[in-house]
């Protein structure tokens, strides 16, 4: 019985060839910059500038330049660190978990998605550090090394530690995963400047493709490796943001001794990660006209990502309101209270309106579809999310057991600037990753382009 | 190393599942194809060329559990040997406080293992020559390379099987291998 499946709609549309998607990628590569990108090169570059006095101040001076007092020592900078770790998570989720569930649509996507996982998670570490005040002590005090103590090790026993190893581990599980991807396009992109006799550039992405030439045994080795890193990083992902929970959730303070901490922390960086992605390749789409290899489809279906997670976390935040009123702790009870109704109001009430109701619109067809309204939520959904890092620490906080002790947090301007330094540094890096390296996979995309099997009928 | 230049027959497919076909046919023929070069990983490709399922795994499985090992000896030797002490009411040897840097240790180690593995086994390094037969092998085209003095059948013979076997395009290339 000759049996034969229905032709499914094409991932990539536009009826791009094999050379369409060589031209179209690497041209990027090859061309001069443009204006419009070396003034947003500027403006991310003048951000950094800004951010590195304060960072330089806050090293100089140490971290009272910072808004922290007594009863609130975890604030802005813990916030930017779960909030970038969270952030982090998208690509690797894209890569690995899309991967294994053999989702072809990641294709597209994946590339960008895990430098922005690579260049979020380096904005994230940078918190921890600085916040040690000496920096150059903290591989000292955050890496089991031998030291003038005694040698007292670190503590294992600590989730702070945990997250050392967590964090360093994932940071490099995806750089490497990320690197083994862009091998083969950078061969393509040497070829490409040896056939048009561009010296340096034949130079540079020789040494950067390693010297990959395709052959079949490579590939096949090349798909094992793929496959068993997204085995590996698909748990670790997942074992990241649950350490950085732990943080919080292995303390005493109410508001964060909470086992549901985990798994509500790994939906929000997926609702995170997946804003952020879509904010930077409905940018990139339009910038370098990718219109066909990200098409709407691809925005859709991250949009169902968005709500699915979205609605995790809304539920979470219900699950502990309910939670608290339950537990009869009045502690507890009292630290939810207060988050709904304190001096921090806002701030929970930001939250709940950008991280619970604005998802939710992405049920219609016409929101999730349209470009302007994905771009704007995917924004509103980040700015949720800030808020819902900043509620869980501050709030816990800043009502101490003693009401003596109560304080508020007010961030200086050095606060502000350790987290324009972060976005400095994030825009530079994705911009430069844009222009001097392939944003879309290359060769994966051209396994999926072919949608029939007609040539092979009509040879013998 | 002992270079030694040989002479190839270059045969260019344009489609995967022609290319797939073709090496079936050529390798019933009783020919050697040196090397396939792809643009992309072509599903069922080592198994048309008769490669045996990579061990990579099996590397990836010995480095993780080098992994567990070594941050269980690095965390007993550390907490529990040098220098005990009770953290939290929990005892000298709390095992599950070991569970998350055991996992990441696992998984790191196991990752860069396999990974460098991979680059040494397929010769990969960043002064490394690729085998170029034709620039366009990681373009748009399937480079077929078959080394003369490896197979019995004469160029004609070889040349006129690719052709058959839906080959668009015949060259001859002289390479040092």
């Amino acid at each position: 019985m000759h049996v034969e499946s229905k032709i499914r709609k094409p991932l990539i549309t536009g009826g791009k060839t094999l050379r369409d998607v060589s031209n179209d990628i690497s041209a990027r590569v090859e061309e001069k910059p443009s204006l419009s990108w070396l003034a947003a090169l500027g403006v991310s570059l003048l951000t950094l500038g800004v951010g590195a006095y304060a960072v330089y101040r806050t090293l100089w001076d140490g971290i009272g330049m910072w808004g922290l007092n007594k009863t609130v020592g975890w604030a802005w900078d813990i916030t930017n660190f779960v909030w970038w770790v969270g952030i982090g998570h998208a690509g690797t989720l894209i890569s690995a978990i899309l991967l294994l569930f053999r989702q072809r649509w990641r294709m597209s996507i994946n590339r960008a998605a895990e430098a922005m996982t690579i260049f979020a998670v380096i904005c994230a570490a940078m918190f921890p550090l600085l916040h040690m005040g000496r920096l150059w002590l903290g591989f000292m005090w955050a890496l089991p090394l031998p030291n003038t103590y005694g040698s007292l090790w670190v503590n294992f026993a600590s989730p702070l530690l945990w997250d050392v190893f967590a964090i360093s581990t994932y940071f490099s599980v995806s750089l490497v995963f990320w690197y083994i991807g862009l091998i083969p396009d950078f061969a393509t992109i040497r070829d490409r400047a040896k056939n048009a006799g561009r010296k340096i550039s034949a130079f540079v992405y020789g040494a950067l493709s390693f010297g990959w030439d395709g052959a079949a045994k490579t590939w096949s080795r090349y798909e094992t490796v793929s496959l068993v890193l997204a085995g590996l990083a698909t748990p670790l992902v997942l074992s990241v943001h649950t350490i950085v929970s732990m943080d919080f959730a292995t303390s005493v303070i109410p508001g964060w001794h909470t086992t549901i901490f985990p798994p509500y922390f790994v939906a929000g960086a997926i609702f995170s990660g997946f804003a952020m992605v879509l904010t930077l390749l409905i940018i990139t789409r339009k910038v370098y006209n990718l219109e066909d290899y990200i098409t709407i489809k691809h925005l859709e279906l991250m949009n169902i990502v968005i709500i699915v997670t979205g609605s995790i976390v809304g539920i979470a935040y219900l699950t502990e309101l309910f939670m608290a009123w339950y537990s009869g702790v009045e502690y507890e009870q009292y630290a939810f209270y207060n988050r709904v109704t304190g001096p921090y109001w806002w701030a929970y009430w930001s939250m709940m309106t950008c991280n619970v109701i604005s998802p939710q619109l992405f049920w219609f067809k016409k929101i999730r579809t349209n470009i302007a309204a994905t771009f704007i939520i995917s924004i509103i959904v980040n700015i949720g999310m800030w808020f819902e890092r900043f509620v869980i620490i501050v709030t816990s906080l800043h009502r101490d057991y003693l009401p003596s002790s109560w304080a508020m947090f007010y961030p200086t301007f050095y606060d502000v600037g350790m987290y324009l330094f972060s976005f400095g540094f994030f825009f530079t890096a994705y911009l430069l990753f844009s222009k001097y390296f392939p944003v879309i996979n290359m060769a994966e995309v051209k396994s999926i382009l072919k949608s029939t099997g007609e040539k092979i009928k009509t040879t013998k | 190393m002992n270079n030694k230049v040989s002479n190839f027959i270059v045969g260019i497919y344009e489609d995967e599942d022609v290319l797939l076909k073709a090496i079936s046919r050529i390798r019933e023929e009783g020919i050697k194809i040196y090397e396939v070069y792809s643009p992309f990983p072509v599903h069922g490709i080592e198994n048309s060329l008769g490669y045996k399922r990579s061990r990579l795994s099996i590397a990836a499985f010995c480095f993780g559990f080098l992994g567990t090992c070594l941050a269980l000896t690095m965390m007993i030797g550390m907490m529990t040997l040098d220098w005990p002490m009770i953290i939290g009411g929990k005892d000298f040897l709390p095992l599950p406080v070991f569970i998350p840097v055991v996992f990441e240790m696992t998984v790191l180690l196991s990752a860069f293992g396999m990974v460098g593995t991979f680059l040494v086994v397929s010769d990969l390094k960043p002064w490394g020559n690729p085998k170029t037969f034709d620039l366009r092998s990681t373009d748009n085209k399937h480079i077929m390379a078959i080394q003369l003095d490896k197979n019995k059948m004469k160029k004609d013979g070889i040349e006129k099987l690719l052709k058959s076997s839906g080959a668009s395009e015949i060259n001859e290339k002289t390479m040092d291998i």
